[in-house]
């Protein structure tokens, strides 16, 4: 029988505990935040898995890389309009079919090559060919790329297209060399003011300012992304001071107490996010107007975005928030009417009305959810709240599946009204052949015809209440008072850091 | 000791066994498709094939399972699902964080414990461990979330003395490691050190009715002596097996001390892994840790042959 003598024991818990501390001072990587005004710490919710925005749908990836290391022929800027970035300059034909780009010269990738004509039309071609995202389709109006010198590209659109130079400032028109060799997934090369020097999965992503890039040089070399999993966690980091700026504020309610600190200022920007409540149109009970429409006069908007969001956000009628060029004020179209919405739901003989409500786990849905199904309840509908885990449960059971009645989640994409509302396939399932024709029409049209076009396709909509939106989500960011050049605007999906610098006080 | 570790390797390898196969099959029920997750709604159905293909989910059940193991033998993880990065040095790098959290956050809890709940038990008929024995009851209700909130707001954002949360591996600066650490150490330490100080304390007066402590006393020992020579030892079976059942449950336990202060965790990238359905990192995260606490139990079994001489002969 063996004896485990105690010197023994006593070696081998020591040998494994020394193993385990010397494995243990390589554990981790960490982050360094500084009092040095060569750096910023931006910190964030919403971790991108990986860098390629090109095969990986979601808008962490882009909301980080655009801008910064990645950019376009033009870019959309603070007000939502179109910009030049890599494009000098571009004209437009008659027919508004040939667009000829300008680009600048000097323009180098961070791997070193050249940026020239035919890099704009290899990476136009292979959004087309090798990008997996249905985003691609944006690129489906393109019918070729040419490049007729170094410097110049002349696009020939299939038809007139009002909203393709837009989704050009967007991810799909990020620009990346003709001869790309690199895994897109861990690497990047753009041409953009900063590269990703650093990617510490579950922690930050570290960019670095490159000091060959053609444009003015960002005047802070350095900048780190943390992500945090907990939206407090984010908002008690930039309370301390561990982070210079927390972009995107997922905690409404410790708004007030931010607000009073002197050394921090909070900008609420505007976002292309309208929080959803959405029905399913292909099947009952929403498969009848009345009862949509119901439930659009029986939802008090305002106390909801009070209630849920502690008031920081826009109350709109449509999908189209107030950046976009077509905007009109849609928000008295259903005004809260209890009364109203019990007549309708009398007159389709939906009494007593019994729905499911599928909730994605996230703080802003469940929080929505709750005000939701008391105001409901007022008119006589019973909604039971089903949690839907977020993504994985979500996307399979309502996006995919279609298998719900009600639901409610935040549309981030810019101008995105007729991915939800024009494809019946979607998982709203609105099925109005008008709208296809009125949406072609008016994307066809002279750049004023477009204006008026998409507002009578968001009436359209909007009467046939093929769902309910809510309110237009803020994009709020607290930062450091020092800290100026905030874009606080998500016009896209891009956080631009390029603009960020240290007050000289 | 070889037929020992002997008995321990077929021990691990039973319970790994059984334990892989069944998170594969659990996993596999769960709803939500990985592919769908990796690539998101704008995915085309192509695309989804193409990946599926790709990570061999669309094999069969029996064909995916056989290959992961086989990796797992030969200490290759895989690949992720979701962020293409290699699995192996990734989980490494979380169990070091995790694990000196969890043993920084234990040693501050015995460190408190034994002594409080000594002196609890030898006082445990006056005021004083009356008050000791109320507030570690109290300490055993309060969640370590709620004392990590409170120590960020207290430290980092009032005070200003520590940063509210990160993580600074120690070889990037031990200064800045400490100041890391400290905060998510004791938020996680403060709570176990409650538990502790409760099975301490029953232990201790547990000890203090046997015969060897008057025996001891008769000998001419103090109260004290005997009690710290011969008694505290005597106590340590139960207190140790109490510590390696908290050690085995805080592994994972610790993902919200890790949620609150940004800690770069096995437990939350557990948690992510299953939100993303990554799954082939969640299966390799469960079989990590398998084998954690099948060693920890090991250990276990060491410390009460080095505390208990009987039961060294016993085996």
């Amino acid at each position: 029988m063996q004896i485990l003598t105690r010197r023994r024991a006593v070696g081998a818990v020591v040998a494994l505990t020394t193993a385990a501390l010397v494995a243990a001072c390589s554990a981790g990587s960490g982050e360094d935040t500084g009092g040095a005004r060569t750096d910023v710490v931006v910190g964030l919710t919403g971790e991108p898995t990986n860098l390629d925005f090109t095969t990986t749908s979601g808008s962490a990836i882009p909301q980080l890389l655009m801008n910064n290391v990645y950019e376009g022929l033009v870019t959309i800027d603070q007000e939502g309009e179109v910009q030049p970035q890599l494009a000098e300059s571009w004209e437009v034909n008659g027919d508004r079919t040939v667009y000829t780009f300008t680009l600048h010269d000097g323009v180098t990738f961070s791997d070193g090559s050249s940026f020239t004509a035919n890099d704009v039309v290899a990476s136009i071609d292979r959004v087309k060919e090798d990008w997996t995202l249905s985003l691609k389709s944006k690129m489906d109006v393109v019918k070729k790329a040419e490049a007729t010198s170094d410097t110049e590209v002349a696009v020939t659109l299939k038809h007139p297209s009002n909203a393709w130079l837009f989704d050009m400032g967007t991810s799909v028109g990020a620009m990346f060399p003709d001869d790309l060799s690199a895994d897109l997934a861990t690497e990047t090369v753009g041409t953009g003011p900063y590269t990703v020097e650093e990617v510490a999965t579950g922690e930050h992503i570290r960019l670095a300012a490159r000091d060959d890039y053609w444009g003015e040089a960002p005047a802070i070399p350095e900048v780190t992304v943390r992500y945090f999993a907990d939206a407090n966690a984010q908002a008690n980091a930039v309370r301390a001071g561990d982070i210079d700026m927390a972009y995107n504020l997922q905690t409404p309610d410790l708004l007030d107490g931010l607000e009073q600190d002197e050394s921090l200022q909070v900008i609420d920007g505007t976002s292309n996010g309208e929080v959803l409540l959405a029905l399913n149109n292909a099947a009952p009970p929403f498969d009848d107007l009345r009862v949509r429409r119901a439930i659009l006069y029986a939802i008090d908007r305002k106390a909801v975005l009070d209630t849920a969001w502690a008031g920081h956000g826009e109350l709109v009628g449509s999908m189209v928030p107030p950046t976009d060029p077509y905007y009109q004020d849609l928000t008295d179209a259903y005004p809260y009417d209890p009364d109203k919405a019990r007549e309708l739901l009398a007159e389709a003989g939906a009494e007593d009305l019994s729905i499911t409500f599928d909730v994605p786990t996230r703080p802003y849905a469940e929080a929505v959810a709750q005000v939701v199904v008391s105001q409901l309840a007022d008119v006589g509908i019973d909604a039971t709240i089903v949690p839907a885990e977020f993504p994985a449960v979500w996307l399979d059971k309502v996006f995919t599946e279609h298998d719900y009645q009600m639901s409610v989640i935040l549309h981030t994409e810019a101008r995105d009204m007729l991915t939800i509302f024009g494809d019946p396939d979607y998982y709203i399932g609105y099925d109005n052949p008008r709208l296809a024709q009125a949406a072609e029409k008016a994307d066809q049209a002279s750049p004023d015809q477009y204006v008026a076009g998409m507002q009578e396709v968001a009436r359209m909509i909007v009467d046939d209440a093929a769902s309910a939106p809510l309110f237009l989500f803020p994009n709020t960011v607290v930062a450091a008072a020092g800290l100026e050049g905030v874009a606080a605007n998500a016009t896209t999906e891009s956080m631009d850091l390029t603009g960020l610098r240290w007050s000289d006080g | 000791m070889a037929r020992h570790l002997a008995s321990h390797v077929a021990q691990l390898v039973a319970t790994l066994l059984v334990a892989t196969a069944a998170i594969f099959v659990l996993l596999r029920v769960l709803p939500g498709d990985p592919a769908v997750v990796a690539l998101g709604i704008e995915a085309s159905p192509e695309a989804l094939a193409a990946w599926r293909a790709e990570h061999g989910t669309d094999g069969t059940l029996v064909a995916q399972y056989l290959e992961w193991v086989g990796g797992l033998l030969t200490g290759d993880l895989g690949t992720s699902y979701v962020t293409s990065q290699e699995l192996t040095p990734l989980v490494a790098d979380r169990v070091q964080v995790t694990g000196i959290l969890v043993l920084l956050g234990m040693l501050i809890a015995l460190v408190v414990a034994v002594p409080v709940g000594t002196l609890a038990a030898v006082w445990h008929r006056n005021a004083g461990g009356v008050t000791l024995s109320t507030v570690s009851q109290v300490g055993v209700a309060v969640p370590n979330f709620l004392v990590g909130v409170l120590l960020v707001a207290l430290f980092a954002v009032r005070l200003g003395w520590l940063p509210s949360g990160g993580w600074v591996a120690p070889v990037e600066g031990f200064g800045e490691f400490w100041r890391h650490v400290l905060l998510p150490a004791v938020a996680l330490g403060s709570v176990q050190a409650a538990i502790i100080t409760r099975y301490v304390r029953s232990a201790v007066l547990e000890i203090m009715r046997e015969d060897f402590l008057r025996t001891a006393r008769a000998k001419g020992l103090t109260f004290t002596g005997a009690l710290v020579r011969h008694g505290l030892r005597n106590a340590g079976v139960p207190i140790v097996t109490v510590v390696g059942v908290q050690i085995a449950s805080m592994l994972i336990g610790a993902v919200v001390i890790e949620r609150v202060f940004a800690v770069p965790g096995l437990g939350s990238l557990l948690l992510d892994s299953v939100g993303n359905r990554d799954l082939l990192a969640v299966q390799s995260i469960v079989a990590v840790l398998v084998v954690l606490v099948v060693l920890l139990n090991f250990l276990v079994d060491l410390a009460y042959t080095l505390l208990d001489p009987r039961l060294r002969r016993a085996s």
